[in-house]
């Protein structure tokens, strides 16, 4: 037992999610736990609510995410919350190494959670991944799907509509993997719920550090 | 008591909310939901019987001389319809050959068709010919410019009582005479009655020859049949008696006699036009009426226009009240009990066998075929070489998936084991129907003396060698349209399994198409993500219990 392992033991209470971010979190969930159910069985995966009404209900999901997803980039910008996901490989091996190996030793985490900078360097590459990319192609692909008959008065009669559902599916199937390990991933904070009840009520309980380092806050032009 | 005392103003409440909510709610029968584009207007356009015609024919002095015959009728006729029997003459009604095809192969009745069901007309007009809308096509010398051969009155005679003798060559019976066929007694027409009663053909008229198409109640289309002479809604719910009460002339839309329909590889339409473009366009296709988008605005069924045809959703299977023919086996023919020919009936109450036509299959209810079809049904000759090897395709549709005037469209798929010639691998034209002592094979029952008969009269070579090849022949499926919510549901096309689409390729279909390799790396990566968390749990527990331990 070390020193670092000693001040893990200590923790404190943090507020990490403000309310629109824990709202916006839960209905994306919420949206893609539908999504995914729905596109499957439009798929032909499996039969639950008929193939009809699958459909009916992923094409209104799938609009409804896209209105709600520029509340969400709004949000993003105004706030200055994109900071918490300008990547880094600073200190990225050894949250790569905890994840391998010192999380069954019981080492503490290296770049721990606090409010200027929620997410580790693994979160921020994984989460910017996400937002950035991933969503984005599944939302452009999935529009153009649900819009192919007006392709040609767009312009966009070159589109070959089985590779738009290709792009489309295996979003799914990236989304569908970011889910199980992200499920996984929520029982590794300090406790098992500890994750959950932060996005739930927005305070988790973190090991005590001193501060954030400067790295780890993009700067802003003017002090803040 | 408190409760009691209460009551009336609660219920009071309830009935005011009442009262509000109903005005605040649209009329349904005034407002109602946004009404499909053009649905007014195809409405206006096919409104209610009324009389179309300004003459009585009863009171035509022409009517009421004494008629002996038919062209006797006829020249009564045509002594006001100056024009018709030249118009008649132009249509294929009369000639029984496609207009539109090379005078070197002529197609149709009349010239080089053929089919799996009596396979051709030569040899056997008198009866095939008793539907020809003339008197008097007996054999190949018929005058088929005589106008008063014409028969006016199968067309347009109302009282229902006018019938052509089945073996007539076109002619009524000239007395009581029986059909040995069916068994029924044929009477001479009482020729005033059904000459003043004219008017414009109902669907007892037109169904009278193709109601029977093959010899038979229900035996061609499969979309039309008898039970279409008085429809219910269900069935068709243009045609329904207690739906719109069609006619088959509100669709096929008649100029000069000439009726609005597919021509063998004529389409019925070339362009898709609505009426609520042009008020004088044929109402042929369901699209003249209802439009590309007849849907209400945001159903997805709108967007299928382009591919799908209105006819692969709205008809769920045909034959829905009779059986029809869906094989015909003339291999089998010939067979004797106790020396004499024999009919054998099966479950569904039509002949399964018969001695002089072979086994035949009747279904009912039948889920239709799909093809990529653009209105033209194209077909062999009895002068083109077949491939014996394989299923020998009679006529198909023309269309693809890359032809933008083509869609998914459903079709009766009949097949036929028939004879053709080992020598010359084509087609062979059986003589069925004769006289006694004739070399038909319904007198003799010998192949080569028929086939031999048949190819000589039809003009056409014939080796002597012969055999039975399977056949195809299609019929669109057109009629017999369901009400709405008969239509056919997403998941019977969107589905994996058995799909009514399964057979149509070209056209990316969710729910049946995938990306195979997509499929395969997606589910892996799945796979492996649920493995590697498990895995990393499992350590964690093992570690902790360690540390605890």
């Amino acid at each position: 037992m070390n020193a670092a392992t000693a001040n893990a033991c200590r923790t404190v209470n943090v507020y990490l999610y403000t309310r629109y971010e824990r709202f916006w979190h839960w209905l994306q969930s919420g949206l893609i736990l539908i999504l995914l159910v729905t596109g499957f069985e439009t798929h032909g995966l499996f039969e639950l609510l008929g193939f009809k009404r699958a459909y009916e209900i992923h094409n209104y999901a799938g609009i409804f995410w896209l209105i709600a997803f520029a509340f969400f980039v709004f949000w993003i910008f105004t706030t200055g919350e994109w900071r918490q996901y300008v990547p880094t490989t600073r200190k990225l091996l050894a949250v790569v190494r905890y994840y391998l190996f010192g999380i069954f030793r019981g080492e503490p985490h290296p770049v721990p959670k606090r409010k200027e900078a929620k997410h580790n360097p693994l979160q921020r590459l994984v989460y910017l991944g996400l937002a950035a990319f991933l969503l984005p192609i599944q939302m452009a692909s999935g529009f153009l799907y649900w819009s192919y008959n007006s392709w040609a008065d767009w312009g966009l009669g070159w589109l070959s509509l089985p590779v738009v559902a290709a792009v489309h599916l295996a979003g799914a199937f990236a989304v569908l993997s970011f889910l199980v390990v992200h499920l996984y991933m929520i029982t590794t904070g300090h406790s098992l719920t500890a994750h959950t009840r932060a996005m739930i009520c927005g305070w988790e309980e973190v090991e005590e550090r001193e501060a954030i380092e400067d790295w780890e806050v993009k700067a802003r032009r003017s002090p803040a | 008591m408190r409760f009691r005392r209460t009551l009336p103003s609660g219920a009071a409440a309830v009935i005011w909310l009442m009262g509000v909510i109903a005005q605040a709610a649209p009329d349904p029968t005034a407002g109602g939901p946004p009404a499909a584009p053009g649905r007014e207007m195809a409405q206006q356009a096919t409104r209610g019987p009324q009389r179309w015609i300004t003459s009585d024919h009863s009171k035509h002095e022409a009517l009421k001389q004494p008629f002996a015959s038919g062209p006797e009728v006829t020249r009564a006729c045509l002594s006001c319809h100056t024009e018709a029997a030249a118009q008649i003459h132009r249509t294929i009604h009369w000639t029984w050959v496609d207009p539109a095809s090379p005078p070197e192969k002529p197609m149709g009745k009349g010239a080089l068709t053929v089919n799996n069901y009596c396979v051709s007309i030569h040899s056997n007009e008198p009866r095939c010919t008793s539907c020809h809308i003339g008197y008097g096509w007996q054999d190949n010398t018929f005058d088929f410019r005589d106008p008063t051969k014409v028969d006016c009155l199968v067309c347009h005679e109302r009282t229902g009582t006018y019938k052509k003798f089945p073996a007539g060559a076109g002619n009524p019976a000239a007395k009581p005479t029986v059909f040995p066929g069916d068994g029924k007694t044929y009477e001479p027409p009482d020729w005033n009655r059904v000459a003043q009663s004219v008017g414009r053909p109902t669907r007892d008229n037109c169904g009278m020859c193709h109601f029977y198409g093959g010899g038979g109640d229900a035996v061609k289309h499969g979309d039309l049949d008898s039970s279409m002479h008085k429809p219910n809604r269900a069935l068709d719910v243009h045609m329904g008696v207690d739906g719109k009460n069609f006619d088959c002339t509100r669709c096929h839309t008649t100029r000069a006699h000439q009726v609005a329909g597919r021509i063998y590889s004529t389409p019925a339409a070339t362009e898709r036009t609505p009426l609520t473009r042009d008020d004088l366009t044929p109402r042929i296709t369901c699209e003249s009426c209802h439009t590309a988008t007849p849907h209400k605005p945001g159903i997805k069924a709108n967007d299928h226009t382009d591919k799908v045809a209105c006819q692969s959703c709205h008809i769920p299977e045909f034959a829905r009240v009779l059986p029809t023919k869906m094989r015909w086996d003339w291999s089998t023919a010939g067979k004797m009990k106790d020396g004499k020919p024999y009919k054998e009936k099966g479950p569904l109450g039509f002949p399964v066998y018969d001695t002089q036509k072979g086994d035949f299959l009747w279904e009912k209810n039948v889920r239709p075929a799909y093809f990529w079809y653009n209105g033209t049904i194209d077909a062999l000759s009895l002068k083109d070489a077949v491939d014996p090897s394989r299923p020998v395709a009679i006529n198909w549709p023309v269309g693809s998936p890359q032809d933008p005037n083509s869609r998914i469209a459903p079709f009766k798929l009949h097949a036929g084991k028939q004879p053709y010639d080992t020598v010359h691998k084509t087609l062979l034209v059986p003589h069925l129907f004769g006289p006694p002592g004739s070399e038909a094979y319904w007198q003799k029952y010998d192949w080569r003396a028929a086939l031999e008969s048949g190819m000589r009269r039809a003009g056409l070579p014939f080796s002597g060698e012969f055999d039975f090849v399977e056949t195809t022949y299609v019929f669109p499926t057109t009629h017999m349209v369901a009400p709405k919510e008969r239509a056919v549901a997403c998941s019977e096309c969107h589905t994996r399994e058995n799909g009514r689409m399964a057979g149509i390729s070209g056209v990316h279909l969710p729910g049946r198409d995938a990306n195979r390799v997509i499929e395969v790396l997606g589910w892996a990566t799945v796979l492996a993500s649920f493995v590697g968390v498990g895995v990393h749990g499992i350590g964690r527990a093992v570690s902790r219990r360690r540390k605890e331990g």
